[in-house]
């Protein structure tokens, strides 16, 4: 019988779900308990509905397992705009306080929202929809473990509404980018370690002798990722029927420990997989090689080493002693030399291809992208400095970094890549509109332009009022003063946002109608047909 | 044979690359964060620092339930400005308690670290209430529904005793009185002497204003009026704690 021991096991997880929105010992958990029981009732019914008893079709082994790509792909698209349209809302929150709707939609709940939404929804799905596309490719090879890769998908994706709908209903360990609850970590480590088997699987069961390098990052991503998500979320619950978690560690050592988690979220999550992006998608869309394999190795091996070591620059002059944030400061600026490598070797792949930059607007995306993550690489570092620092933080400036990094590098790359998978995922000639590509790509780096410079002014200007001092020797401005100050620039971020969520939104209309099967009639892009010159 | 063409050894062994990468990323870690559990000095030597009271630390849940830290702070840094419109800069041994840490990375408002005692109960509910009816140039969401919500225990020395497994010294004394403690804190007219024996300098009271029964607002009144008040910075040795 067809999805017999799914149904079976979903159905006895379904029922303890039911048990513990009964018994929890806490309303917050009840109520997480109930939408976990819907979850999976839904799911339950759609299996049930699409059973058979009929023997299954033989599988090819030989044939690209694209089920789960082409599910991973829609889902980024689709958390995309979840999570970019929480980000404009809470940014306007900001600018306009009396949006906040008590309690579930206040800031505070709505924030971490926004965050997993874009790194851990939208990124995620991205890099494991495009991870499971490279790999098979790379290694000319079908997915390993059968339905595995589809139990990593939709495993995932109930991590990212447990997640979610914990966030609302205030469930939240409240250390930054590991909120979730113990509960919800132990189901992703659960999926983690199945997407790492999956991975693994398929290089060991590989056709080609060399594995790729793009797979490299990729692994050292999952593995780096699992390492760092057990060990900062170890937590003592209050009870097992109950939401309530207590960290492991406390004070200073809490705060180096998730910072450690917090920045490699960046260096391996936001980076090391998003390389791995570039690495297959770059070549393939300009139609290159890498430009140089020495460097590819120099930098892949520079890079994972120095990355985890730069967590303490987050802590610079707190209570974390000296010689920690030293040292944290020290990896972070060497970080930048491994960092452009990645960068010379990414644009230099174009070498021989640069006019595609006029006539392909993919290629235009993926080297954007590239060009933010040089941009974030350089600004990092040097806000690693502790003089820098000092200035930099608690402000405003942090924020707009991570948004050109996490916009510019991280969105842009993922862009680049879905527009090249979708025809080929779905067979079809090429994308319902390039036209439309070209308005995501101005939308997307215009905004970006925006917030960023407006992040830059106020957050320099917060930094600057907050240590102002007159000629008698006191502080001139009020914190309040500082903070209706900010204003102007809040409202602009705003529509920095607004025109990225645009982009974004246009990007999902193009897709949806590739993947329908329409072709936009329009005129082709200027230079992309040779002009014909008319006879003499 | 170059060191570039050893690489191809790794490049065609994937348990190679996945080990090699596993202990390449692990020896930050090991450097940075493992001598700050034996280092002595790591936590500075004060007087003054105890576990939370029961009401505090449910206080103190309320605060991490609604995401207070994205926007403020509980690291006073150790420069003029930050000292003088803060107080002392923070020390470790302030958070030597806290699971999970709350030191914050952003300051979209104040920082809270030595809030306690600078307002009275009352501005603090009219301020959580209706912020901007007491700053008018705040930009922080109402918390009113938190004077609505009894605060919801069955048998909150749970909390202690996992407090208490991840190392806060809660003693069998302080779980056995856990709910008692909790409420007694939160009313001027019970006996209170058992809970400021076991909770030093404990303020007890009705912070919401509202005598008819505990509810979230008092306990987090409870929180915010204790942050920074422990340690005595009169027998603090500056010298002795520098690291």
């Amino acid at each position: 019988m067809k999805f017999g021991t799914q149904i079976f096991a979903l159905g006895l997880f379904t029922f303890a779900a039911l048990v513990a929105a009964g018994f929890g010992v806490d309303e917050p958990f009840r109520q997480h308990m109930w939408v976990l029981f819907f979850v999976l009732l839904g799911f339950v019914a759609i299996l049930i509905r699409n059973t058979s008893f009929e023997a299954a079709a033989p599988i090819d082994p030989s044939a690209y397992m694209d089920g789960p790509v082409r599910y991973g792909t829609i889902a980024t698209m689709f958390w995309g705009v979840v999570g970019m349209l929480v980000g404009v809302v809470i940014a306007l929150q900001l600018a306009y306080p009396d949006l906040n709707i008590q309690p579930w939609f206040n800031f505070g709940r709505l924030r971490p929202l926004h965050t997993s939404g874009v790194v851990f929804a939208f990124g995620g799905n991205a890099l494991l929809c495009t991870s499971m596309y490279v790999v098979q490719r790379t290694c000319r090879a079908r997915l390993f473990g059968g339905d595995l890769a589809w139990f990593v998908f939709w495993g995932y994706q109930l991590f990212i509404v447990m997640a979610a709908t914990g966030y609302l209903l205030g469930i939240t360990e409240s250390r930054e980018y590991a909120e979730p609850e113990w509960y919800v970590d132990i189901w992703l480590t659960i999926v983690w370690v199945a997407y790492l088997v999956l991975f693994l699987g398929t290089i060991l069961k590989r056709k080609e002798p060399h594995i790729y390098v793009a797979n490299w990052f990729y692994l050292s991503f999952i593995v780096t990722i699992a390492m760092l998500h057990v060990i900062n979320n170890l937590s003592m619950p209050a009870s097992f029927l109950g939401s309530k978690s207590y960290s492991a560690f406390s004070g200073v050592q809490d705060a180096l420990t998730q910072w450690w988690y917090g920045h490699n979220a960046v260096g391996f999550f936001l980076t090391a997989g998003f390389l791995g992006m570039m690495y297959y998608f770059v070549p393939k869309q300009a139609n290159r090689p890498v430009y140089s394999y020495r460097l590819s190795i120099v930098h892949f091996w520079a890079i994972i080493f120095l990355y985890i070591w730069a967590g303490p620059h987050h802590l610079h002059y707190t209570a974390l002693p000296d010689w920690a944030q030293t040292l944290g400061m020290v990896f972070s600026i060497m970080l930048w030399m491994p960092s452009w490598g990645g960068m010379i070797n990414g644009l230099m792949t174009l070498s021989g291809a640069w006019d595609k930059l006029r006539t392909d607007p993919i290629i235009r995306m993926m080297v954007m992208a590239i060009a933010f993550y040089g941009m974030s690489t350089f600004e990092g570092p040097m806000m690693s400095i502790k003089t820098v620092n000092s200035l930099s933080h608690y402000t405003d400036w942090t924020i707009g970094h991570v948004h050109s990094g996490a916009l510019g590098w991280v969105g842009m790359i993922s862009f680049g890549a879905i527009y090249f998978m979708v025809p080929k995922l779905w067979n079809r000639q090429r994308l319902y509109s390039l036209r439309l590509v070209t308005w995501h790509f101005w939308l997307a780096t215009l905004g970006i332009v925006v917030y960023a410079a407006v992040m830059w002014v106020s957050g320099i200007m917060q930094g600057l009022m907050w240590r102002e001092y007159d000629e008698q020797g006191f502080l001139v401005y009020s914190f309040a003063e500082t903070v209706a100050a900010m204003h102007p620039y809040y409202v602009m971020r705003a529509i920095g946002g607004a025109m990225y969520l645009s982009g974004a939104l246009i990007m999902a209309w193009n897709i949806t109608m590739t993947i329908l099967g329409y072709q936009r009639e329009e005129e082709p892009l200027p230079g992309s047909v040779p002009a014909l010159q008319p006879a003499e | 044979m170059g060191l570039m063409d050893k690489h191809a050894l790794i490049e065609k062994n994937a348990t190679l690359l996945l080990v090699g990468s596993l202990l390449v990323v692990t020896v930050g870690g090991i450097v940075e964060i493992a001598p700050l559990f034996y280092l002595d000095n790591t936590i500075e030597k004060v007087e003054g620092m105890r576990p939370y009271s029961p009401l505090e630390l449910a206080g103190r849940n309320i605060y991490v339930r609604e995401g207070c830290y994205l926007c403020h702070s509980q690291m006073i840094r150790p420069f003029r400005d930050e000292v003088e419109r803060y107080g002392h800069y923070s020390l470790a041994a302030e958070s030597m308690y806290d699971h999970p840490f709350q030191w914050g990375s952003k300051r979209t408002g104040p920082d809270l670290a030595r809030v306690g005692d600078r307002y009275s109960n009352v501005w603090h509910v009219d301020h959580l209430s209706d912020p901007r009816s007491v700053v008018p140039e705040s930009i922080m969401p109402s918390y009113a529904f938190l004077k609505d919500a009894p605060i919801d225990v069955k048998d909150f020395s749970t909390h202690l005793v996992a407090n208490a497994r991840v190392g806060v010294p809660y003693t069998d004394d302080m779980i056995a009185h856990a709910n008692a403690d909790l409420m007694a804190q939160a009313d001027p007219n019970a006996d209170s002497s058992g809970l400021e024996a076991r909770y030093p300098k404990a303020k007890v009271g009705d912070f919401d204003g509202n005598p008819q029964q505990v509810t979230e607002m008092d306990a987090l009144v409870a929180y915010l009026q204790m942050l920074g008040t422990l340690v005595d910075f009169k027998n603090y040795d500056e010298a002795a704690g520098y690291r």
